[in-house]
């Protein structure tokens, strides 16, 4: 385990710069090789034929008009790729290809490799499917009743519940019976997705006994696990290559039916073969957004302290599994990180539907709560006549504290974040009129899931260092999805070494060269990667300084190391000193979380991180009082980031964050209709442009965490959280009537507002939560330090 | 990506070879200019031509010339663009401009003809899709199928007219020439069109648009209202082009048209006659809007609830309204 005490003091040269990615150069001429930019020789093209019919039963499968075209080298079928495989080891319940049942409109059930992608999809279509459709289940509502012919999967259950759960920590009843003031709300978010720019794409050679996978993934590592299970095979035998991204969002955090189909189709043919994806295809392998629907009920006192909360939850997790146990458990898992509340009680559960399959996208199971908390702790402060940003500052956690649910906190600028966007926003000083409005919202976000997604003890994160001829490479596993973190990490070294980032060569995210870094998701990798990074370049740092003193016959104390020297030395005749010494010259570094970080209850797997980053946002717009129509003016931003490894990569993080934010409340939803999703295009399914997109002012707010690296903590998920309930909470200020469901379109308003008129209550949104029977409530013990998870 | 399927690419030398061409193939042959609308459509499969016949090099179609009567000429391969940047049609359409202007985006104005955006395909949200989704659909009668969607006792296509210029175009009293294998003829703009989403083009499949004309404005002033989800990129939602005919405040005549919110643009001029004679105030305002609102039927078949969109056509109506007649 590495922990890194860090000085706030200390002056550094490289870190908190901000400088252009160690990899733009190349995306800005366009020299990057994307994975559909790799064109092997002799590569053959794959498509998949997929379900039309959201849930049935796979009579026959019929290939022979399919093999018989011109062209067409191979055609295969579910039979061909028996085992399942899924991300969580508790839900493995994907084919490659589906061979008994398809559960949603898109789930592949046979595949071609042909000479061009034109006759691969004219072989798919000649492939001919008996199938007996089954009863479609296409709402939450639905998959809770008893299914009127079959479940859609066979484990789990009962019917089409996936996963359920309820726990209590601290004395809720107490809680509320000391209450002076209790509220109830519900909400509905609805899902969306990640909509990357580039849709997926895998390329598999097989070769003696070695097979390659190049692909747009997010997290080899896990592909590499899946691909040794499907095709049982040592993994040593199998290298996957995580290819520059075009975009990830967490849509390519799975391993997936192409990847797989890709890898068995180069082994039949001997060919190189592709597989990339039209982009409706990428709205059916999705892993997005879940739609939730919320309720919850917070009792307080008569200051506005939380005394009691209880929160309860219900996803439509779609057709599989994927990341979905966890995505339960997350959207109970993180209210306790931004305010403290002493008694929490939280019921969740996720039913299977026959839609693409939901999963992890920016924020992970999170969005959802915090859309919900926050515009609930509005209403309270309303409901109490106390000022909602007065309210939460009342129940802000503290650093360095712990909460109900053991999740331990950290450095913590929640306060100071607050502060600065209240401020730049001159929120108390704006005069009230009608159809302008205001929103605040805060919200935390992990740095880095405390568990890995399978149990193992081995470290999240290594990293090797090498330095030969005065040319330093580092070798990480983590995966740079456009996000930085191969300048994170080149950054971090060059801070250690005396160097530019660009003097860094980074290799990362290629199983077959690279020591594993579990991957890019849960805002795990500047931390994690980060750590492991420094430990290797101190390592690094303190041999060739070594050397160094060595021949200045000097204490190593006595050696500066900056600006390209160690010491006397240029970095190249210190570094091939030190090689002369010691042979080429390698060091590494691990990074594990620390074992104190979280509880030891069932389900204290999810919440747990090293730190917590904090956000705040307060979003300006005009509502339109007739027609509902929203324009964004500014948003403002301040970002609890620990300290900066590059300002102006985080900056970018930040903003990007804030766009997908408020796309999310805007606009965006996976919408079904017949089974169908509604829109799978970029044309329809709606998303923020350059037109709707206002100015954005960020603040880093740097506490300089203990553990992080150099103090950093994530920029990548956390800045989306607070934005999507500022602008619902802008709204309301704005026109009086409160829109408790995103996106939150004109017509939403619209109909709010007649309500209103009417002198109904202002509001639209779901009138009740379903009635669920969810398991009896498992008490959690507090935290005993000497008993801690992992 | 969705590749284009195969297809014979004919350049003909002239519009009358071209329309030689489309008599002779029949709907086995459709005309390209722009390709933004008919290029995405063959990869769909909503449109399946053997052969695309290209036009957008013939000069004589390339042109913007004024006319004798004091108007202009405008052909049909002329980019939006062009148009948008011509200073003359600017001054004198300026709700034509504005609807060309508000067309998609930059890089498709670049691309798309005047003529392509007036013979804009219908659209529907049970429709514009890839042929595989058509087909988990069970298919619709506008392709590969035999009912309407989003109505199903309807015994026509309900596709929404979704050209922004054309509604724009009509309240100009503008016409198009259109040449056939048997010679020109020369029609208003408002008789291109019909009541139904499949057949939404009143003109012959082997009569080619080669131009619009725009007659002398007189003292005629025009504006275009666009209502979508987003600022760019978007097909109308609602579109309402109006013309005024003013003496000093005083209205003398107005035409308004709307559009998307059925398969043609619909002329509802007639409920501006409580305007005539007198000044633009909100009352009057909200009384006619709510009036040419009434024939307004959108269905399920586009973005946001159509409530809300035939909502939007009165809010719609009264900007087209205040903008022409300056007083926005």
């Amino acid at each position: 385990m590495t922990t890194v005490a860090n000085d706030p003091n200390v002056e550094l040269r490289v870190i908190g710069k901000s400088l252009p990615k160690v990899d733009s150069a190349g995306k800005v001429i366009g020299l990057t090789a994307y994975a559909d930019d790799i064109e092997l020789p002799g590569t053959l093209y794959c498509k998949l034929l997929r379900s039309h019919l959201p849930h049935a039963k796979v009579l026959s499968i019929d290939t022979s008009a399919a093999t018989a075209i011109k062209g067409v080298i191979a055609v295969i079928t579910g039979d061909d790729l028996p085992i399942k495989y899924g991300i969580m080891p508790t839900s493995e319940d994907e084919h490659a290809l589906e061979c008994e049942k398809v559960r949603f409109v898109g789930d592949p059930v046979a595949a071609v490799a042909a000479v061009d992608e034109e006759t691969a999809l004219a072989a798919c279509r000649a492939i001919v499917v008996e199938y007996e459709p089954l009863e479609t289940i296409e709402s939450i509502e639905h998959a809770l009743l008893p299914p009127s012919d079959e479940p859609i999967h066979d484990y789990a259950g009962p019917g089409n519940i996936h996963r359920i759960g309820a726990l209590e920590f601290g004395e809720v009843d107490e809680g509320f019976a000391n209450s002076s003031f209790i509220r109830e709300d519900v909400f509905f978010y609805e899902g969306n997705t990640h909509l990357p720019m580039e849709q997926h794409s895998a390329t598999a050679t097989f070769v003696g006994d070695q097979l390659t996978l190049w692909s747009s993934t997010q997290n080899p590592h896990y592909v590499h696990r899946a691909l040794a299970k499907v095709f049982e095979m040592p993994m040593g035998h199998i290298r996957v290559v995580a290819a520059p991204h075009g975009g990830g969002f967490g849509g390519k955090c799975d391993p997936f039916s192409h990847e797989m189909v890709v890898c068995k189709l180069a082994m039949i043919t001997g060919r190189p073969v592709k597989c990339t994806l039209t982009r409706e295809e990428v709205f059916y392998v999705h892993r997005g957004r879940h739609p939730v629907m919320m309720w919850v009920r917070t009792g307080v006192s008569q200051d506005g302290k939380i005394l009691a909360m209880h929160f309860r939850t219900a996803l439509d997790g779609g057709a599989y599994g994927s990341y979905g146990p966890a995505s339960m458990l997350y959207t109970g898992a993180l209210q306790t990180t931004t305010y403290n509340i002493p008694a929490y009680r939280f019921e969740g559960v996720r039913v299977f539907t026959n839609k693409a399959p939901c999963g992890p996208k920016r924020g992970h199971g999170t969005p959802q709560p915090r859309f919900a908390l926050e515009l609930h702790m509005d209403k309270i402060a309303h409901s109490i006549g106390l000022d909602p940003v007065e309210l939460r500052r009342r129940n802000y956690v503290k650093p360095y504290t712990r909460t109900i649910n053991h999740l331990r906190i950290t450095s913590c600028g929640i306060e100071e974040a607050t502060d600065r966007v209240i401020e730049a926003s001159r929120y108390y000083e704006r005069k009230k009129r009608l159809g302008h409005g205001l929103g605040f919202a805060v919200s935390s976000y992990m740095c880095g899931a405390g568990l890995p997604i399978y149990w193992n003890k081995l470290p999240h994160s290594e990293c090797v260092i090498q330095v030969d001829r005065g040319g330093v490479s580092l070798y990480c596993g983590a995966t740079d999805i456009g996000q930085g973190s191969d300048t994170v990490l080149a950054t971090v070294a060059a801070e250690e070494l005396g160097l530019w980032p660009t003097d860094i060569r980074v290799v990362s995210g290629d199983t077959g060269l690279t020591p594993v870094d579990l991957g890019s998701y849960s805002s795990r990798v500047t931390f994690m990667a980060g750590n492991a990074a420094l430990q290797a370049a101190r390592e690094m740092r303190e041999i060739l300084v070594g050397a160094v003193a060595e021949k200045m016959e000097c204490s190593p104390k006595d050696v500066v190391v900056g600006d390209g020297k160690i010491g006397e030395l240029s970095f190249e005749d210190a570094a091939t000193l030190a090689q002369l010494r010691h042979g080429v010259l390698t060091t590494r570094g691990t990074y594990a979380p620390p074992r104190e970080i979280g509880g030891r209850y069932k389900a204290a797997g999810v919440g747990p991180s090293p730190a917590y980053s904090y956000s705040a946002a307060v979003v300006d717009l005009d509502a339109d009082p007739y027609s509902g129509e929203i324009q964004l003016n500014k948003v403002w931003i301040a970002h609890d980031i620990g300290r900066a490894i590059n300002a102006l990569s985080v900056k970018g993080q930040v903003e990007g964050g804030v766009y997908m934010g408020l796309s999310e409340a805007m606009m965006e939803g996976q919408l079904y209709r017949h089974g169908l999703h509604k829109q799978p295009s970029m044309l329809d399914y709606k998303s923020l442009t350059f037109f709707e997109m206002p100015e954005v002012e960020t603040f880093l707010v740097e506490t300089v965490d203990l553990e992080g690296p150099f103090g950093a903590k994530e920029a990548g998920q956390g800045p989306l959280l607070p934005v999507i309930p500022a602008v619902v909470s802008a709204v309301y200020d704005a026109l009086g009537v409160w829109v408790d469901e995103v996106p939150i379109t004109p017509d939403k308003i619209m109909r709010a507002l007649d309500a209103k008129a009417k002198g109904r209550e202002g509001r639209y949104g779901p009138k009740s939560f379903p009635q669920i029977s969810y398991p009896t409530i498992v008490k959690v013990p507090p935290f005993d330090a000497s008993s801690t998870a992992f | 990506m969705l590749r284009l399927p195969r297809f014979s690419y004919l350049r003909p030398e002239s519009v009358a070879e071209a329309a030689q061409i489309l008599s002779e193939y029949g709907p086995r042959a459709r005309i390209v200019a722009g390709g933004t609308d008919l290029l995405p459509k063959m990869k769909r499969g909503q449109i399946e031509p053997e052969i695309v016949v290209g036009i957008s090099h013939l000069p004589e179609l390339r042109q913007i010339r004024a006319t004798k009567d004091g108007g202009f000429e405008i052909g049909a391969c002329v980019t939006l663009t062009e148009v948008v940047d011509n200073p003359a049609l600017q001054a004198a359409f300026k709700g034509y401009t504005r609807a060309a202007a508000l067309v998609s985006s930059p890089a498709l104005r670049n691309s798309g003809t005047i003529g392509g955006n007036l013979c804009v395909d219908t659209r529907c949200n049970y429709y514009d899709e890839s042929y595989e989704w058509r087909k988990a659909l069970g298919f619709c009668m506008k392709k590969d199928g035999d009912i309407c969607r989003v109505a199903p006792a309807s015994a026509t296509c309900r596709a929404i007219a979704s050209s922004d210029t054309a509604p724009a175009a009509i309240s100009l009293n503008a016409t198009v020439r259109l040449v056939g294998p048997n010679g020109e003829r020369e029609v208003p703009v408002e008789s291109l069109y019909q009541d139904d989403g499949q057949f939404y083009m009143t003109k012959a499949a082997d009569e080619i648009l080669v131009s619009l004309r725009m007659p002398n404005p007189g003292t005629w002033r025009s504006s275009y209202v666009k209502v979508r989800n987003r600022g760019t990129i978007d097909f109308p939602l609602v579109g309402a082009a109006a013309a005024l005919q003013m003496n000093g405040s005083i209205v003398e005549d107005c035409r308004i048209i709307i559009t998307a919110v059925g398969p043609k643009p619909l002329d509802v001029s007639q409920s501006a006659r409580p305007l005539f004679g007198r000044a633009i105030d909100d009352a009057i305002l909200e009384e006619v809007a709510v009036e040419a609102a009434k024939p307004a039927r959108p269905l399920d078949n586009a973005d946001i609830s159509y409530v809300w969109r035939k909502r939007m056509v009165r809010r719609a109506v009264e900007q087209a309204i205040k903008e022409a007649a300056g007083v926005a």
